[in-house]
């Protein structure tokens, strides 16, 4: 294997009195999908503005390519491609004026009628920025991150506030870069983002990685429990949930109660007779497979969502 | 300069200026508003006088240079806080190919607003002739690029752009009103014409309204160019120095000093002047010589 892509390691940055970086280290290896997974405020957009060049560490190593962001300039910024979380176009520039503008900066650049077909922006070439849906508008922000068919693709969270089906579409891209063998470095709060798409997932919280490895790895490393998520006519503060058969914890959320069990069956059968026992009544059941919320909720005791 | 950052300095003017072209704001406040003025002083102040309206367009093409000034900064503050310069830090470009596409842009798009006011005063409003054009084009060129850069300045100081409109509400106000452009500085008393010896754009709106009125003299002209020259090259280092590209990165107190020093070209002019530059009395000779053509031409005028 050769030497990391992307290598970070030790990354501190504050802002004023906030913490958003304490000690970030990770490295990405050339043609991998590496996702981080954590709720706003976690840190991942200071990460990746670091990697971007975008933003100075107080403290720690940040490298691309084996170049320094910061310092080495337009042989750095030849090398990467990017989405920005929150970025904008004048109102009155075209799609295609957009992708022809950014394609002169470089030296070596795509094909713009490519990107249009490619991005299905074919029909929107003289529509005004301003013109274009959400969708539209980030389908045309990935497009301008290819247009010099980078080594380095950076997304900071490409899908927050699309609906479902642009969703599904910016994935198919991503799968895209992942055949054409881009490194791809994707920020993200939706936790099926990151088990579709990444190779390997850092999970970040408060300016942290907490933990790091492929999603089936963090899934295991919840030690494979399936949830049950059950809402009971009463409510029960004895902690009996907890001993019941097969449950490793439980914790009761939004008047609900989510259990982790490793022997499904039995937890099940135990608690329905503890229900009856105690002439109380079960309103709902639901089971889960082990999944990346159920490791990030074992690493954090909480939802991702929750923040 | 290298070759690189020249050639995306022009890519970048290019898309400015047709982006220009399609703002309606920005046709109104370099084409329209102008013309606005140019009219509405002539028919009021000049009537049929060639000598004064000569003198008037001097002053509306001085008023149409410093609209730069005014247009730029906004352009750029509103970029900053809308997260589209932010984008364009991604590409391979420094702050200079962004400034100086600004300013290349806007001297393009304002030149043919120049060249409107011009043809307008020369044959609707019979000025009887073109004035000092050699002397015009090169006020004109530096002058657009010295304002130009004064509002860049202004961009890269102000952290809002609420911030950045009282600034040039203020700075534009004594530029309009202290340089000569609106009210002739020879009817100014003499202290208020000491003090306006310290501004760009006295230096710019005297030096057009002799160019207009052919009352120019070569040495003069230099004199204006230079000063407006090196305003240049001070403003253009300052404004590239503090260029911010995000929104959110504030200026500091102690970076705002380096507004001081744009200033200094002009303070050292200004005292140079106020000691022994012969300025305001060139200034009072071809204002009473343009009071003497129209004593001249009235009696004929009513024969």
């Amino acid at each position: 294997m050769g030497a990391p892509v992307i290598q970070v390691e030790g990354l501190f940055k504050n802002y004023g009195a906030v913490e958003a970086l304490r000690g970030v280290s990770f490295e990405v290896e050339e043609g991998e999908v590496f996702g981080l997974l954590g709720p706003n405020g976690a840190g991942k957009t200071s990460t990746v503005e670091i990697l971007e060049g975008m933003r100075t560490p107080d403290r720690g190593i940040a490298r691309v390519c084996g170049l320094d962001p910061e310092k080495s300039g337009i042989e750095f910024k030849e090398q990467i491609g990017a989405v920005l979380q929150s970025t904008s176009l004048p109102d009155k520039l075209r799609v295609q004026e957009a992708i022809e503008l950014f394609a002169q900066f470089y030296r070596r650049h795509a094909n713009t009628d490519d990107l249009l077909k490619r991005f299905q922006l074919e029909e929107k070439r003289t529509a005004f920025y301003s013109q274009l849906s959400g969708g539209q508008k980030q389908r045309l922000a990935l497009a301008m991150a290819l247009v010099n068919d980078p080594r380095v693709v950076f997304l900071d969270e490409p899908t927050a506030g699309l609906d479902p089906q642009v969703r599904r579409e910016i994935y198919d891209i991503i799968e895209e870069l992942k055949r054409d063998k881009k490194t791809v470095l994707l920020t993200t709060h939706y936790i099926e983002e990151a088990e579709r798409l990444c190779d390997r997932v850092a999970i970040v919280d408060h300016g942290r990685v907490i933990a790091l490895g492929t999603p089936r790895e963090l899934k295991h490393a919840s030690a494979g429990m399936t949830r049950i998520e059950v809402r009971l006519a009463k409510p029960i503060t004895d902690g009996a949930l907890a001993r019941l058969d097969g449950v490793t914890n439980c914790r009761e959320f939004d008047g609900a109660y989510a259990m982790h069990s490793s022997r499904p069956p039995q937890t099940i059968v135990a608690l329905v007779k503890h229900l009856e026992a105690e002439g109380n009544e079960l309103q709902s059941l639901e089971m889960f497979s082990p999944s990346l919320e159920d490791a990030f909720i074992e690493l954090t005791g909480r939802r991702l969502r929750e923040q | 300069m290298n070759a690189n950052a020249l050639t995306n300095t022009w890519t970048l003017t290019k898309i400015r200026m047709r982006l220009a072209m399609r703002n309606r704001t920005f046709l109104f406040f370099s084409l329209f508003m102008p013309l606005g003025f140019l009219f509405f002083f002539i028919l009021v102040f000049a009537r049929t006088d060639a000598g004064w309206t000569a003198y008037i367009l001097g002053a509306v093409l001085t008023m149409t240079v410093m609209g730069s000034f005014w247009g730029l900064s906004v352009q750029l503050v509103t970029f900053r806080e809308q997260g589209i310069l932010r984008r364009f830090r991604l590409a391979p470009l420094g702050a200079g190919p962004m400034l100086a596409s600004s300013i290349v842009s806007n001297y393009l798009m304002t030149m043919p607003t120049i060249a409107i006011e011009i043809l307008v005063c020369r044959f609707a409003f019979h000025m009887t002739s073109w004035g000092n054009l050699w002397a015009v084009l090169l006020l004109v060129t530096f002058g657009s690029v010295a304002f130009s850069s004064f509002g860049l300045i202004v961009a890269s100081v102000t952290n809002t752009m609420q911030e950045t409109q009282i600034i040039n509400q203020l700075i534009w106000t004594a530029f309009l009103f202290l340089s000569g452009a609106t009210i002739p500085l020879a009817r100014f008393p003499g202290w208020i014409q000491r003090v306006s010896l310290f501004l760009p754009a006295t230096y710019l709106a005297t030096g057009l309204e002799a160019a207009t009125t052919d009352l120019a003299v070569a040495g003069e002209i230099i004199t204006d160019v230079i000063a407006l020259s090196i305003g240049i090259l001070v403003a253009f280092e300052i404004s590239r120095r503090l260029f911010r590209w995000e929104p959110e990165a504030k200026v500091s107190p102690r970076a705002k000093l380096w507004v001081l020093a744009a200033m200094i070209p002009f303070l050292l002019f200004g005292i140079y002047e106020n000691v022994a530059g012969t300025r305001l009395e060139r200034i009072q000779r071809d204002y009473r010589i343009l009071q003497q053509y129209e004593s001249q031409s009235a009696p004929a005028q009513n024969r």
